[in-house]
């Protein structure tokens, strides 16, 4: 299976590979996915508690090339976003931008879920409330 | 110089030999009559040469000419082998036993009769692929009529003891099947010695033409006979019709020749060449030989490493290495090889497997490469792998509730 241009280019030159310090309370993580699976992603988020905007976003995943270039995507996109820009963020925005095929759209459901799983994560720090989102079809 | 990219499967398919090329090419232009054709000449070079190259591949595995029944490939021959055997033999019983670790092509073959009423068991492997022969002997019962156990594995390599497995299947009076594909033309089969009363096989594993192979089946000790398949000519002694595929079978017989003269070379050369790598790869820290590294064939090794998708790692140097890998990212069923999960392996070892099948045209500049990429690229990738951090950090990946989906 040939992948698009764009994921060869996230995978060869991945944005923000790292880790945040989890224990702060300006980052929120979210861990998706399982080996079992073969996908894990993980992606941090470090929020400006005062603007409410996502200063810094970092990922480590464990999957194929389309899973490394939805993570590696997503932490271009969020940061500068406030959170709930971020929570409009949809995986099919990673299907059309990166050409992800059929086989491939449950590596933009992770992406999409790994970032609420980090606003909720960064919420509950907080004091806020989970959001609960309806689940994701495609798994 | 080294030429990109480098070809590392050579157990789904081989490269043509181009001595094989040269002896097919007159058979496609020249001489391209049937075989079939008794009455004039153009017919009689066909069957002359037909003739000819069924000599050479029963030679290369000790068998009579007359024992090779040509066919389109290890598929159709598996097919013929098994449903032909199960319908010749209906009268004696409907049971027949084979592993979870065969391909695809048996074990669908074997789905296909159970469900127009036969039986089939299937057995385990231990965690190094082979069958245990205990279990094999308790699993035969009054109603078996075929024991069908692979000779070498295609995805680990692994070599069943066909011996010791046909010494069981005589002295209860069942015949031994086996898919032979990844071995012959590559170790020494011999259906005599190794007591096979049927068998796989195919040109295009071992340097020969796609669109060829053959079944085996013994004329002598016990004289064994199996229905036809497919209805029309009846060629091939009745049991397999269809004009034969003259240029694909000279290429055969000529690939089988070139095998039995270079096979102990190539294996010398090849299983150093293998060896190398995986000792170069195996220095990565939590890598893990598949299946048997004692019953194993020459030129396969099976590797996962830890931490690390197969798909994603694939597409580190698939561009210029050609490999393939246990993951099956890209299938819809996210589903991880059968066979590695058949030894008992974790999907998430199974999904960091690489498979490796050296050949008669690989070299030591390719191996050299190709350690260097490999190890390069699981390198990065475990920098970028959450898992490999967790790992580091002691904590039991285990342990953790993952959400799965």
């Amino acid at each position: 299976m040939a992948y698009s241009e764009k994921v060869i280019d996230h995978y060869q030159n991945p944005k923000n590979v790292g880790t945040l310090d989890k224990s702060s309370k300006k980052v929120g993580t979210g861990l998706v996915g399982a080996p079992e699976c073969g996908d894990v992603m993980r992606l941090q988020i470090e929020v400006d508690d005062v603007t409410g905007v996502i200063t810094d976003a970092k990922f480590k995943t464990f999957g194929c090339g389309s899973a490394i270039a939805s993570s590696s995507l997503a932490t271009e996109w969020l940061k500068g976003k406030s959170i709930d820009e971020a929570l409009t963020v949809d995986n099919m925005d990673f299907v059309e931008e990166l050409n992800l095929p059929p086989v491939k759209i449950h590596c933009s459901v992770l992406a999409e879920d790994a970032i609420k799983a980090a606003i909720n994560d960064y919420r509950v720090k907080n004091g806020k409330d989970v959001i609960k989102f309806e689940e994701s079809v495609v798994h | 110089m080294l030429k990109l990219p480098i070809y590392l499967d050579n157990n789904a398919t081989t490269p043509m030999d181009p001595r094989v090329l040269e002896a097919m090419t007159p058979y496609f232009l020249e001489h391209f009559g049937n075989a079939a054709s008794r009455n004039h000449p153009f017919g009689w070079e066909a069957e002359e040469a037909v003739d000819y190259a069924r000599e050479q591949v029963a030679k290369l595995i000790g068998a009579d000419p007359k024992e090779i029944i040509f066919t389109s490939g290890a598929t159709e021959a598996d097919n013929l082998g098994i449903k032909g055997v199960y319908e010749m033999y209906a009268g004696k019983g409907n049971h027949i036993i084979t592993a979870t670790t065969e391909h695809k092509a048996v074990l669908d073959t074997c789905k296909h009769i159970e469900k127009s009423g036969g039986e089939i068991t299937y057995l385990q492997v231990k965690a190094d692929g082979l069958i245990d022969l205990k279990e094999l002997e308790a699993a035969i019962k009054p109603t078996t009529i075929l024991v069908a156990i692979m000779y070498a594995n295609n995805e680990i390599g692994t070599i069943q003891p066909i011996r010791e497995i046909s010494a069981i299947a005589k002295k209860h009076g069942v015949l031994l099947f086996t898919d032979a594909t990844q071995a012959v033309g590559k170790i020494p089969v011999n259906v005599n010695k190794d007591g096979i009363d049927l068998m796989a096989f195919t040109a295009h594993k071992m340097y020969g033409p796609k669109g060829v192979g053959a079944l085996y089946v013994r004329r002598k000790n016990p004289r064994v006979k199996v229905t036809a398949q497919m209805d029309g000519g009846g060629h091939e002694r009745g049991m397999r019709s269809g004009t034969l595929n003259v240029p694909g079978i000279v290429g055969f017989g000529k690939a089988c020749e070139i095998s039995m003269i270079d096979m102990e070379a190539d294996t010398k050369r090849i299983s150093k060449l293998r060896d190398k790598l995986e000792g170069e790869l195996m220095k990565l820290e939590e890598a893990y030989i598949n299946g048997s590294t004692e019953h194993r064939l020459p030129h396969v090794t099976n590797i996962s490493f830890k931490h690390v998708e197969g798909e994603g790692l694939l597409m580190g140097f698939n561009k210029n290495i050609a490999l393939s890998s246990g993951s099956a990212c890209t299938s819809a069923s996210l589903e991880p090889s059968y066979v590695l999960k058949a030894l008992g392996l974790g999907d998430d070892l199974a999904h960091s497997s690489l498979r490796f099948g050296l050949g008669r045209f690989t070299d030591e500049e390719q191996i050299d490469y190709t350690i260097s990429a490999i190890s390069e690229t699981v390198l990065k990738l475990r920098d970028m792998s959450p898992l490999w951090e967790m790992y580091k950090e002691g904590i039991d990946l285990s342990k953790i509730e993952w959400a799965a989906h």
